[in-house]
């Protein structure tokens, strides 16, 4: 590709992208996510590929100028279309069908039906209750959806500079270098009210008016990728799907705060988001999106990769410049802020992937667009990846403000298999449990941090009455305890302690005056710690204990797990009915806690039974089973 | 002391990355791509080709839990314990990952060297919940039944 050398150079390349594109009567979209490519999409693409050529259509998996047919058919790999659970996925345009589960034997019928004769195949498409659903936005996982940031997942190739540029990819990039100062610049996004998605919720226009007002010329500006809270994959998505936003976002708050290097800091568990941004990154250098005097500009700004290495704790601002800076990890004592003294000591822009992908459509539709969407404070929307107990897992976007109950039961399609709804665990190990009462509360920052929990980075994980929140709690509290870096002690030592209680409440050796126990614990650790992973470690307990203290109790004074998933806190029994007398399990049991007279139903001593669950594997009848 | 340790390979590293301490993570990631752990021989090199001490190096290489200072199996398997894999029942995926492969309490590498079991907090393919990855590639909807057949066909393939 050749370079950029100035504005006309882009228009000219926008137009030609636009009728390249214009030119494919049909444009077949191959979902590429982490998810769908785990349920083979790329036999998929192969084979649709393949099926294509056999049908002696031109395919075209990248826009190009001159045309080898005179029908040319697109294909592309595009980004995550949501539906994770339904992948593979195949999105067919310009109609909008979307088909799920799509397998390589699939490809002949598609080809054939929706390709060549333009007809859709109902079979694939998505059905409820005996209706079909051709379309993808007429499916009700995506009726309530607002996609801004996800809005080219599903309909560009995640690969193609050209196909971004077709949808006008850079123009905001454009805008941003000819049209506007970096004041302006700085000005619309403070405007716009946005606010950092990475979980603090920190305007991000404050955050850069900060870096731009320091005496220091020497500016950087950085990316936080370290998407790290179990349970959420938005950031990936985007980096994965849509990864020229992401940079032309970056390249933007550069202009505006003048810094000439940018680092994207993704983490080590996220492989195909580097392959796909390094991807990115080599594109736009060459078209002179990126690099040294960008479109004649004038103005530099460059992106470099760092990979993380498998710390929580990089997720925090000053331990994530640390890791960069090739050290470890550790979050230092604030102030200085990150946006004084942030990377090499420099003022620093550091924003997390969802913030910056929503610049670019800032920048282009302007900040009374963006405040129309969403809340008066928290406008714009939010990804969230929405898992669990739940029909429909996969990724979402909602407008701020959107009810708990709009995103689990019309979104999400409801629990699954009838399941009844217990809590929704919200924000990671940040964040806390929201149950149901909290169902029509709106989801944007303030009224969940009211209600003890936070957005965080956007991970839903709802839970059904079958999950036990004393366990939930104790999951979380190793997460953070094994993540915690040890170099502030109420973080190394508190969350340790706070894990053996809750570990031998969920034994069943729970004390009385754990929970208070507990509570001071949260107390302290939480106003104590140095950082962000230390001053929310508590989170998760504190709102399970403030939502479900009877379940603890429970657990404490009763040794009984009212969710049934405590296996310590189980009991074992034979039903009368079933059991036949064989004698089996009473031979197998290591403990001797099973007697009774041969053909004559068996009986469990719960006072010797010591929980391992033989006898239930090994009974013929299924007539063994575990009880609260 | 003198060893028989071969640095080219990681004097190619550097030249890549870069002789400076803001490249250490990522000379360490290469050294551990090649070797599939960090070999101690390399902790001295490094830290003096960066110009660093070698309790700093060791330091970063130490914090980081993808650095591993033990050699690793040939095949590596990651079961996902992110919170929708946890609820989805990883725990039970994990027990039979462990027990086909005859992995005793504590124990991370098979005897005779062939498989390394770790657990990760999240791969970012929750909606597939539980999933686990073997070298790198995701298989999802894991259940300890397709566990069995799995493990028995990577046995197989590794032979």
């Amino acid at each position: 590709m050749e370079k950029l050398k100035n504005r006309e150079d882009l228009s000219n390349l926008r137009r030609k992208c636009i009728e390249s594109a214009a030119a494919q009567k049909t444009k077949v979209m191959v979902c590429g996510g982490t998810g769908c490519v785990a349920s083979g999409s790329m036999q998929v693409y192969e084979q649709m590929q393949q099926t294509m050529k056999n049908h002696g259509l031109d395919v075209e998996v990248e826009l190009v100028e001159d045309h080898c047919g005179s029908n040319p058919v697109g294909l592309n790999l595009s980004g995550c279309i949501g539906i994770c659970e339904l992948g593979p996925l195949v999105r067919i345009e310009p109609q909008g069908w979307l088909y799920f589960k799509v397998k390589p034997g699939d490809c002949e019928e598609i080809v054939e039906r929706s390709v060549i004769a333009g007809e859709p195949v109902e079979r694939l498409a998505y059905s409820e209750n005996g209706k079909v659903f051709l379309k993808q936005e007429d499916v009700p996982f995506y009726k309530k959806q607002k996609r801004v940031v996800l809005e080219h997942c599903g309909h560009a190739s995640a690969l193609s500079i050209k196909g971004y540029i077709a949808l006008g990819g850079y123009s905001s990039l454009e805008k941003a270098l000819f049209d506007m100062t970096g004041d302006e610049i700085i000005d619309e996004i403070s405007k716009s009210k946005l606010r950092g998605r990475g979980g603090g919720g920190f305007p991000a226009g404050r955050k850069w008016k900060q870096v731009s007002q320091q005496a220091e010329t020497e500016r950087y500006v950085v990316c936080n990728g370290d998407e790290g809270d179990p349970g959420a994959f938005m950031d990936q998505s985007v980096m994965e799907g849509d990864p020229h936003r992401l940079l032309e976002g970056m390249a933007i708050a550069g202009i505006a705060v003048g810094a000439k290097v940018g680092y994207i800091y993704v983490r080590a568990e996220y492989p195909l988001a580097v392959k796909r941004l390094q991807n990115a990154i080599r594109q736009a250098n060459e078209l002179g999106l990126l690099g040294s005097n960008i479109l004649g500009s004038g103005v530099d700004f460059e992106i470099r990769i760092n990979r993380g290495a498998g710390a929580f704790v990089c997720g925090e601002g000053s331990a994530l410049t640390a890791s960069i800076e090739g050290k470890r990890g550790m979050p230092r004592v604030k102030p200085p802020r990150t946006t004084e003294k942030g990377l090499f000591g420099k003022p620093t822009v550091l924003n997390n992937v969802e913030t910056f992908a929503n610049v670019p459509s800032i920048v282009e539709k302007g900040s009374d667009w963006f405040c129309s969407i969403g809340t008066e404070k928290s406008p714009g929307t939010k990804a969230f990846a929405l898992t669990g107990d739940i029909c429909h897992t996969g990724l979402i976007e909602v407008p701020m403000g959107t009810t708990l109950r709009e995103v689990i039961f019309d979104i999400g399609g409801g629990m699954r298999d009838g399941a009844e709804f217990k809590a929704v665990q919200i924000g990671g190990p940040s964040g806390g449990c929201l149950d149901s009462d909290d169902l029509d509360a709106p989801l944007d920052f303030d009224s969940l941090s009211e209600r003890g929990a936070i957005i965080g980075s956007g991970g839903l994980v709802v839970m059904s009455q079958k999950t036990c929140m004393v366990e939930v709690a104790r999951f979380f509290m190793s997460f953070t305890q094994r993540e915690s870096c040890g170099k502030c002690v109420p973080c190394r030592e508190g969350t340790k302690r706070m894990l053996e209680i809750l570990e031998r409440i969920v034994h069943g050796d729970g004390r009385e005056g754990d929970i208070e126990r507990l509570e001071d614990l949260a107390d302290t650790v939480s106003h104590t710690s140095l950082c962000g992973l230390g001053k929310t470690a508590p989170s998760p307990v504190s709102s399970t204990i403030a939502k479900f203290r009877d379940e603890y109790e429970a657990h404490i004074r009763d040794h009984r797990c009212p969710a049934g998933a405590c296996t310590d806190l189980m009991n074992y029994v034979i039903d009368p009915n079933l059991c036949k007398g064989c004698s089996k399990c009473s031979r197998i049991c290591p403990a001797n806690a099973i007697s009774g007279k041969l053909k004559k139903p068996y009986t469990i001593d719960t006072s010797l039974c010591i929980r391992c669950g033989a006898c239930m594997d090994a009974c013929n009848f299924g007539a063994i089973r575990r009880e609260a | 002391m003198e060893s028989n340790f071969d640095f080219s390979q990681i004097d190619e590293i550097l030249d890549r990355r870069g002789r400076t301490p803001q490249a250490t993570i990522a000379i360490l990631q290469d050294i551990q791509e090649l070797y599939n752990y960090l070999p101690h021989e390399v902790f001295p090199y490094i830290a003096k080709a960066l110009g660093i001490g070698d309790a700093k190096l060791y330091g970063v290489a130490t914090f980081y839990k993808n650095f591993s200072l033990e050699p690793k199996g040939k095949c590596i398997i990651h079961c996902c314990d992110g919170t929708a894999c946890h609820v989805r029942g990883s725990m039970p995926v994990l027990s039979a990952v462990r027990k086909e492969l005859g992995l005793k309490d504590g124990q991370a590498t098979t005897d005779d060297g062939r498989f390394t079991v770790e657990t990760v907090a999240c791969l970012g393919a929750c909606g597939l919940a539980p999933v686990l990855t073997v070298d790198g590639e995701v298989h999802p909807n894991m259940t300890p039944e397709k566990v069995a057949s799995l493990v028995a066909d990577l046995k197989e393939k590794i032979d």
